[in-house]
């Protein structure tokens, strides 16, 4: 892909989660290509390094949004790396145990557990860089938070309790904060990136087609196109 | 004063002195700051989120353990972290006071402190034993993550429980640049930020790495506040002009604000927006360019934040409001009261 002068990402600070496979890792891709400033987040941290090798510039930060404690050092990497940030992407998420399983087959800790990294942690990672979003948002360059959204979010699947219900609570807590912070210019999205050929994906159902599946790469650039359709127009020209 | 002994950025109780412009002393509970305010005014506060920058280690060369505290930068460059100045403290932590706490292992140039994950490189002595230029080891990268996942915030022995990061980020919080939190902005939250717009009044932000508040000795302290870089948004300059033009008055949250503001002023009252490095002092004899009100915390007398409020009020006010403050029982400290002078 080819940097234009342009190109709504070029110099944008952003910092994705979850992002050393699928969807999380082709956005990364495309972000660094299109000159912005990437920081993105894994658990593993051999991981972390060998998708920042990959990707010149990248900042890999190994963290687990899951947990309480990571949150603020995951958080000061980012804003201290970027020394800012205009854009947050909120992808990093838990499908729960595979097979899935029928909602009242769940274990409480396994529902527990899919909603420590699907709900809590978007919500507290957000809420430590909402200062740093705010700011961007004051100074002209513009913020948006986008909150990584499911099809099972929406409709009601058998086995796909924990997980869409999950998604389902990001997916209001996105519409309330989208009004709290509308006067501050702070935008959030919350997108469904359609089924894609995923580990996810396959975790969830073994015997799918990929074939029939999007590639990651693809939802990434639709997800893009609506970042950048939240920015302000003069953001990076 | 009273210290305030609780890490609550926000209690239900706290108080706000207010010194109106005919020298009145009003009480009021705190979250009635808004009240004070006009249409037109203009409230800028510090946006820089707190570093955490206590580190515990060694001295290698003596197997001495110390307590770093970072305590200047020359940029708020985010890959400019490799050096910093810091003070140095021999054994122990914040739960000694830190006029009591012990000097550290002599310190040589080329000496390595290693700071959990981190080595630095004492790279030169600043006058004073305590005093350093620190040269850490690694990428910029490697020296963030050191930091996140080793320092802690600083703090003194008035808190007896350890702090965290959340209990220091205020909810503006965005640069990681401050080596102590500009806590005058723990009264925002995003309500109150409501509230402002509520009453016609704007909100703008600068970026200021405010430096630490205390070193314990005297020497040291009376060289505070140590050189701060800060950055002045384009937005923010564009906002006093307008503030001013509409006849508001600009209201800085925090010392640190008014700092950067006042250095980045011209002779007219301009604000040139950007990044610069404020230095020297503000105290009586200062006349400030751009800042008409400040809301602070509570200040005690001798310290360089008490020092910068004699810009804003002649002494015979100053000290009938110091007055005021200790026989109502106002806490001081970073989670205190506050004051707005206007």
């Amino acid at each position: 892909m080819t940097i234009t002068s342009t190109d709504p990402f070029q110099g944008l600070r952003v910092a994705i989660t979850g992002g050393t496979s699928g969807l999380g890792l082709a956005l990364v891709r495309e972000l660094v290509n299109r000159g912005a400033r990437v920081a993105f987040v894994a658990r593993t941290r051999e991981r972390v390094e060998e998708v920042a090798r990959e990707n010149p510039g990248a900042h890999g930060i190994a963290g687990d949004i899951s947990v309480k404690e990571d949150i603020y050092p995951i958080a000061i990497q980012i804003t201290g790396e970027l020394g800012g940030l205009d854009v947050l992407i909120n992808n990093a998420s838990e499908l729960g145990p595979t097979p899935l399983r029928l909602l009242s087959d769940t274990e409480c800790e396994d529902l527990e557990h899919v909603y420590a990294t699907n709900v809590f942690g978007p919500f507290r990672l957000t809420k430590a860089l909402m200062g740093a979003l705010a700011a961007s948002a004051r100074e002209g360059r513009g913020a948006v938070v986008l909150n990584v959204l499911s099809d099972a979010g929406i409709n009601a699947y058998p086995g796909w309790g924990a997980y869409g219900s999950s998604k389902s609570a990001l997916h209001q807590m996105s519409r309330v904060w989208n009004e709290e912070h509308a006067a501050e210019g702070v935008r959030f999205l919350s997108l469904d990136p359609g089924d894609m050929d995923t580990p996810m994906h396959e975790a969830a159902i073994p015997d799918a087609d990929p074939a029939t599946l999007k590639r990651p790469e693809q939802s990434a650039h639709e997800f893009l196109e609506a970042i950048a359709a939240a920015l302000p127009q003069a953001v990076g020209t | 004063m009273l210290a305030a002994t609780s890490a609550v950025q926000r209690p239900v109780d706290a108080k706000l002195l207010v010194v109106d412009s005919q020298r009145n002393l009003i009480h009021v509970p705190r979250t009635a700051f808004v009240e004070f305010l006009r249409p037109n005014d203009l409230v800028i506060a510090n946006d820089a989120a707190t570093l955490p920058a206590s580190l515990s280690g060694v001295h290698e060369q003596t197997g001495k353990r110390i307590e770093v505290r970072l305590a200047g930068r020359h940029s708020l460059d985010p890959m400019d972290v490799k050096r910093f100045s810091a003070i140095v403290f021999g054994e122990g932590d914040f739960h000694t006071r830190t006029e009591d706490r012990p000097l550290p292992p002599p310190l040589q140039i080329g000496d390595t402190l290693v700071l959990g994950p981190l080595r630095a490189l004492v790279e030169e002595l600043l006058g004073h034993p305590r005093l350093v230029s620190l040269l850490f080891e690694g990428t910029p990268d490697q020296i963030w993550s050191g930091l996140a996942s080793h320092g802690k915030p600083i703090q003194y022995s008035h808190l007896q429980t350890s702090l965290e990061l959340w209990d220091v980020w205020t909810r503006i919080a965005g640069p990681p640049v401050a080596f102590e939190p500009p806590s005058a902005s723990f009264i925002l939250d995003w309500h109150v930020l409501s509230d402002i717009r509520e009453h016609r009044a704007a909100f703008a932000t600068i970026t200021h790495a405010a430096g630490i508040s205390s070193t314990g000795d005297e020497d040291l302290d009376h060289l505070l506040p140590f050189d701060e870089p800060y950055h002045i948004p384009l937005a923010t300059a564009k906002a006093v002009e307008l503030a001013r033009h509409r006849g508001g008055r600009v209201i800085a949250v925090g010392t640190t604000v008014v700092r950067a503001l006042e250095a980045a002023a011209t002779e007219e009252g301009h604000l040139h927006s950007g990044d610069g490095v404020a230095t020297g002092k503000i105290g009586p004899a200062t006349r400030l360019r751009v800042v008409d009100a400040i809301l602070s915390g509570t200040h005690e007398p001798g310290t360089s934040h008490y020092e910068l409020l004699r810009a804003f009020l002649e002494d015979s006010t100053l000290q009938r409001a110091t007055g005021e403050l200790i026989a109502q029982g106002y806490r001081t400290h970073e989670f205190g009261d506050s004051v707005l002078i206007l």
